[in-house]
């Protein structure tokens, strides 16, 4: 996968998949109807901030609650091209890898940056350049890695499905 | 070396005498459960493009979110879910007549010792109630399984809680759940399968387990279970299921924690806005006014939930300002409600009957609070915003609490009106 570099939005902890995408908007099925409600259980006017190829940098337990997909689909669909977050909610992590967004586990990262900063995240060397320098990080499994470079479990599952 | 009840039935789904913590295993559920998201999964498993499901007699499909269906895009997806079931000859389709998913499998006998369950809803982990492994998991990959059958794992650590006492007069199984949430915190299980042990657990009936490991959802765990006991068999064969395969986990198992309780100690207790680990001892919280509460969910919407809630207000009214709204979780607890008087009793003192499902839980419709409004419910979540209302607020207690505050207006100690 190729480095991203991005506009940092950061949260905190236990951001709950209530507030990413709440429970009035999950009659909504179709992505892009999705991304118009990303995080506005945080703020309102969070949708027509997010830009693509923003991060969003976390702290703990992040995605924690119901495991409504939507969460992490809006979010991609938003054009958020990665999350850092310091631990993921075991739901969430799947559905967000499953949804082809690329997800970092870094406790480090949040110290070194603030709303609007630009970082730039290698997953394949396992770094994060941030405004003070550069911090290091376990890259996914490979498995993982490949659900994402396939963009997704749709496109996986397809591919595993044609080379049977 | 002794194995956990989650090593123990992954290592059995896949053919091997054991497994590690940290594994990735490939397996096959023994029943995949989804409910109104169906519409979502039937999307996705559309664009896989695989034309059948891999085997229809193991999903299970109970409508309950949002039903009857409270808008055009809810009664879209419902239609589009009826059509499918019947195109792939999926035979446990329950429509909006039934009641919340889990209570239905429990109820119906889909779930059973040592199954291997997924749900395209986190509190899945509820099956650990009858000694099942079940886990939530999102839409995309419930389509993935219908397409394949397979899903990859990873092999949890195990954490044993240990419960010896008993509870005293009006403290129950959500008491000490929610005790526990507050005490391991949101993230505290986090990847984990909670195993419950202890001399109190044979008090403790499916009922009551059942809330237990529904909650457990909200200190992250992967799954949580009470291995099977003469409890469980007693209460699967009361309702006529065979007995399933107990796996029981050795006395030599690791785990990456204990924790032991003696709940004799343990007085009625309250999840705080807006966190479900936010938990402090209902003195702490008392005199709080409230305007709603919620009787009813997966969590506690059994008839031993309305029995208690009834027994705290029979013969008494609810506070004027008060909306009680009473939410069984199935049809069946509502037609055993009826039968037994408890529906009159909790109607004469005022509450509103609401049809069984999901309703006000998750803020679909049924309930949703008016800004800066307070509501005490005996569901699972109060984060911000999930029942409705700018600024409003939800506290989260066992239905004998939730009664005795709906009686005086006001959070209250069941203990004191009862």
């Amino acid at each position: 996968m190729k480095p991203t570099t991005g506009r940092v939005w950061v949260l905190g902890d236990n951001v709950d998949t209530d507030v990413i995408y709440p429970g009035r908007y999950l009659p909504i099925i179709v992505s892009e109807e999705m991304a118009l409600h990303a995080l506005e259980g945080i703020d309102p006017e969070f949708p027509k901030k997010l830009k693509p190829g923003d991060i969003i940098v976390a702290g703990t337990n992040f995605g924690c609650g119901s495991s409504r997909e939507q969460a992490a689909t809006c979010l991609k669909a938003a054009g958020v091209a990665a999350i850092v977050a310091g631990s993921y909610s075991r739901i969430f992590f799947r559905n967000a890898l499953n949804q082809g967004l690329a997800l970092v586990e870094s406790k480090e990262c949040r110290k070194h940056v603030k709303d609007g900063v630009a970082i730039t995240i290698d997953f394949g060397k396992g770094r994060i350049l941030v405004p003070d320098g550069e911090i290091s990080f376990e890259p996914l499994p490979a498995f993982l890695m490949q659900i994402l470079e396939d963009g997704g479990l749709i496109e996986h599952t397809k591919k595993k499905i044609a080379a049977k | 070396m002794g194995l956990t009840f989650a090593e123990k039935l992954l290592a059995s789904k896949v053919g091997r005498e054991t497994v590690q913590p940290g594994q990735i295993v490939e397996v096959t559920p023994d029943v995949a459960m989804s409910h109104d998201n169906a519409g979502l999964v039937i999307r996705q498993f559309k664009q896989i493009g695989v034309k059948r499901v891999w085997d229809p007699s193991k999903i299970v499909i109970p409508l309950d979110h949002r039903v009857p269906a409270e808008s055009t895009k809810t009664a879209n997806a419902h239609k589009s879910i009826r059509e499918f079931v019947k195109e792939q000859g999926i035979s446990d389709f329950y429509d909006i007549r039934e009641g919340v998913c889990h209570q239905v499998l429990v109820e119906k006998g889909h779930v059973l010792p040592g199954m291997l369950a997924l749900g395209t809803d986190s509190h899945t982990t509820s099956y650990g109630c009858v000694g099942a492994f079940g886990t939530g998991i999102g839409a995309t990959e419930m389509a993935a399984v219908w397409a394949t059958g397979k899903i990859w794992l990873r092999v949890p650590e195990s954490i044993r809680v240990d419960l010896r006492g008993r509870f005293q007069r009006m403290v129950f199984p959500k008491d000490f759940i929610l005790f526990l949430v507050g005490r391991l915190g949101a993230e505290g299980a986090n990847y984990c399968s909670v195993e419950f042990h202890g001399p109190s657990m044979a008090d403790i009936g499916v009922p009551g387990r059942f809330t237990m490991c529904n909650l457990s959802m909200e200190m992250g765990a992967k799954n949580a279970v009470v291995p099977v006991d003469a409890v469980t068999i007693q209460f699967l064969k009361g309702l006529g299921f065979t007995t399933g395969k107990a796996f029981l986990p050795d006395p030599d198992a690791q785990y990456v924690r204990r924790e032991s309780f003696d709940i004799s100690e343990l007085v009625p207790q309250i999840a705080c806005p807006h966190a479900v680990d936010n938990v402090k001892s209902v003195d702490k919280v008392e005199g709080i006014r409230i305007d709603q509460a919620v009787l009813g969910s997966c969590t506690n919407g059994r008839i031993e939930d309305l029995r208690e809630a009834a027994s705290v207000i029979e013969g008494k009214k609810i506070h004027p300002d008060v909306r009680m709204l009473v939410v069984p979780a199935s049809r069946s607890v509502l037609l055993e409600g009826i039968k037994t008087g408890v529906i009159t009793t909790l109607l004469e003192a005022g509450c509103v009957l609401v049809n069984p499902g999901c309703g006000p839980c998750l803020g679909a419709h049924e309930g949703i609070l008016a800004d800066g409004e307070v509501c005490i419910a005996s569901t699972n979540r109060n984060f911000k915003g999930r029942m409705g209302g700018a600024g409003s607020e939800v506290y989260l207690a066992s239905p004998a609490t939730v009664a005795a505050s709906a009686l005086k207006g006001r959070i209250t100690d069941p203990r004191k009106v009862a």
